[in-house]
């Protein structure tokens, strides 16, 4: 008995020694922060849905998402996504795609806006929260942003947030930015800003996996299934080595 | 009182008569499980061998509905990966259960092989059936490295690019090798295509042949046990092995009991945690494969890292991938490596405790240090621990048959 404790305890020990390593390496630059999102939270993917449309798809696809299967995991009917949702004249089963062609997206921006399907698992949902508030006016007079420097892509939600510039302090000679400034006032509170972006990301961490709500609710099932399935087998297990000493 | 038979049983018997007199079924079962006697004080360490076949036959299964839908085409190969997660019905779940098959697989086979280190099971007379094991092994990471390649994402595709250039430091035949490996001057769609016929058939055939004896060598001696004593030496009046009990139902109620408890944490990862961190999925095969872009940080998936920190800790790629080689052949020659006079750990010194710890954490570390960033002080890190995981086998061969042990009972003890 002692000894299979002890076997159990060096393996847990090791999992989690793995594990708490792969946690601290899964962790960004200095600039990421918690976003605070809640896969749950259907009204704020819905809210972030209608941002994603308006902001988003101009220039960035979702071409592995389908808009019906948007309304049935979002509860929203057909005729509002077709009435909310869509703007090209896409069809209610086709995917999330845009008009712009690649190459030309290519000679406008320097490189093609990468489609979003999966951005939330590429990136995780706290980075992307971060770069949607790091964009920043430079010296140059441009856009840029403190987690993807001298990125192609502009502040499209700036009439939101306003416009940011960088506060510079040095370390070891070098100018670093220690924060962002912000010059002129948005349509949007600061705080207002970090609920939209909260609520966009919401709807990227749902478009990333639209069945991630539905695996977590089998789940449980699963698991509770499961855990009587081992009880039964233990009783009887138990019965049959009863004769054995 | 016996009730007189009824008609419909005594058909069923006429039938199973019918069958074994033209294929020999109830000998197979009676040879195999009734009448295969196995020692009776197995423990945690003992249901891993038929966990590891649960996920064998369980990565077969799933695999053939991802075929159903997986496209082997370097344009589609990632679109048709995502319509199984989205669009096939309960194929996300499908692709979870294998990809998370994939790591449980290792882990398991991982633990199996740790135990026979605990108790000397790959000692003489099962020398072959460790053989077997190892091969097993091999052609595991063949077939793990070749499906990881398969949803063609970033490291899919650059993970892949470092493994087959490895092969372009072999003198001479090396450039041509890789080239030959490809099919192609890069990795491409003739790559995938063939990366895909091996993945899905032709390792798949190798495993299950060489599962088969693998098994066949287990019967033969029957399993080892954590005294490491042979039950066989010691039979009553009735011919069977006084410590052991048949096989079935004993072990295999036992075993059912182990599924179950296999399954709970198996289906906690797939419905709660299937990326495990970006452990068994990770975050850059999210992006479809790019020969344009390198990723910063290549590395392989987490069970090769061990062997990738010991061909990152030398400076020389030729002499790297010579000693990345050595770490896993040298594990064929342990069952002659290890020359103690007993078997089980429970019987031997100090000594040995402390070399297998060692060993152990030698791999752990390895396998963490594989994963990581690469900063100098890591590589000076890799180097000790490469020289701890080649120093158990030198060690173990020389001081094996001098290190103190302990007198070894006569029965099992429980």
């Amino acid at each position: 008995m002692r000894r299979s404790r002890l076997t159990f305890a060096a393996l847990a020990a090791t999992a989690a020694l793995v594990f708490s390593h792969v946690a601290l390496a899964a962790g960004g630059g200095g600039y990421v922060e918690h976003s605070g999102v809640n896969t749950r939270d259907v009204a704020a993917a819905q809210r972030g849905a209608k941002i994603f449309v308006n902001y988003c798809l101009s220039c960035h696809s979702a071409s592995y998402m389908r808009y019906n299967r948007l309304a049935e995991d979002l509860g929203l009917s057909e005729e509002m996504v077709m009435q909310n949702l869509m703007f090209s004249d896409a069809k209610i089963g086709d995917t999330m795609d845009i008009a712009m062609p690649a190459a030309k997206a290519e000679e406008w921006f320097g490189k093609a806006p990468p489609d979003l399907s999966l951005i939330a698992r590429s990136r995780g949902v706290d980075w992307l929260y971060s770069y949607m508030k790091g964009f920043y006016r430079d010296e140059t007079g441009g856009w840029n942003n403190l987690l993807l420097p001298n990125a192609a892509m502009p502040h499209v939600l700036w009439q939101l947030q306003g416009i940011q510039e960088p506060l510079y302090h040095t370390v070891h000679g070098e100018d670093v930015i220690e924060k962002l400034v912000l010059v002129e006032p948005g349509e949007q509170t600061e705080d207002e800003y970090a609920h939209t972006v909260r609520d966009l990301v919401t709807f990227l961490d749902y478009l990333s996996e639209p069945s991630k709500l539905k695996r977590k609710s089998v789940g449980i099932w699963v698991m509770l299934f499961l855990a009587f399935f081992a009880f039964l087998t233990y009783l009887l297990k138990a019965e049959y080595w009863r004769d054995v000493h | 009182m016996a009730k007189p038979a009824s008609n419909f049983s005594r058909r069923m018997n006429d039938l199973g008569n019918w069958i074994d007199q033209r294929l020999p079924v109830s000998a197979f079962w009676k040879a195999t499980m009734t009448g295969y006697y196995a020692p009776k004080n197995f423990n945690f360490w003992y249901y891993l061998g038929s966990l590891a076949l649960l996920v064998l036959v369980m990565q077969i299964l799933t695999g053939i509905f991802l075929t159903m839908h997986y496209k082997p085409s370097a344009a589609e190969a990632f679109a048709s990966v995502e319509y199984i997660m989205r669009d096939v019905e309960w194929g996300w779940l499908i692709r979870y259960m294998h990809s998370t098959g994939a790591s449980f697989f290792f882990i398991v086979v991982y633990l199996h092989m740790f135990r026979s280190l605990l108790y000397g099971s790959h000692r003489a007379p099962r020398e072959l059936l460790w053989v077997f094991g190892m091969l097993i092994y091999l052609c595991l990471m063949a077939e793990a490295f070749f499906g990881y390649v398969l949803p063609w994402g970033q490291m899919s595709y650059w993970g892949a690019q470092v493994i087959i250039n490895l092969f372009g430091a072999i003198p001479v035949i090396g450039e041509p090798l890789t080239e030959w490996i490809r099919g192609d001057y890069f990795i491409s769609d003739a790559t995938l295509n063939r990366f895909f016929a091996l993945h899905v058939i032709a390792l798949p055939l190798l495993l299950l042949g060489l599962v088969l004896l693998h098994l066949v060598a287990l019967r033969e001696n029957g399993s080892n046990n954590p005294d490491g004593i042979e039950i066989k030496k010691n039979k009553g009046e009735d011919g069977n092995p006084v410590d052991g009990i048949p096989f079935h139902p004993y072990y295999t109620v036992k075993d059912i009991f182990g599924v179950a408890m296999f399954l709970l944490i198996f289906a906690f990862v797939i419905f709660f945690w299937p990326e495990a961190g970006g452990l068994f999925l990770e975050h850059d095969n999210f992006v479809p494969a790019d020969p344009l872009v390198t990723p910063e940080h290549i590395k392989p998936v987490w069970y090769f890292t061990p062997y990738y920190a010991i061909l990152k800790a030398v400076p020389d790629k030729l002499m790297g991938v010579i000693l990345m080689g050595l770490a896993v052949v040298i594990l064929f020659f342990l069952p002659w490596l290890d020359r103690s006079p007993v078997k089980s750990i429970r019987y031997k010194g100090i000594g040995y405790k402390l070399l297998l710890a060692m060993f152990a954490i030698a791999f752990v570390r390895l396998g963490m240090l594989g994963m990581a960033e690469g900063t100098p002080a890591q590589t000076i890190e890799m180097r000790v621990w490469t020289f701890v995981y080649f120093g158990f086998f030198v060690l173990l061969f020389f001081l094996s048959p001098k290190m103190k042990t302990k007198p070894v009972p006569e029965r099992l003890t429980h």
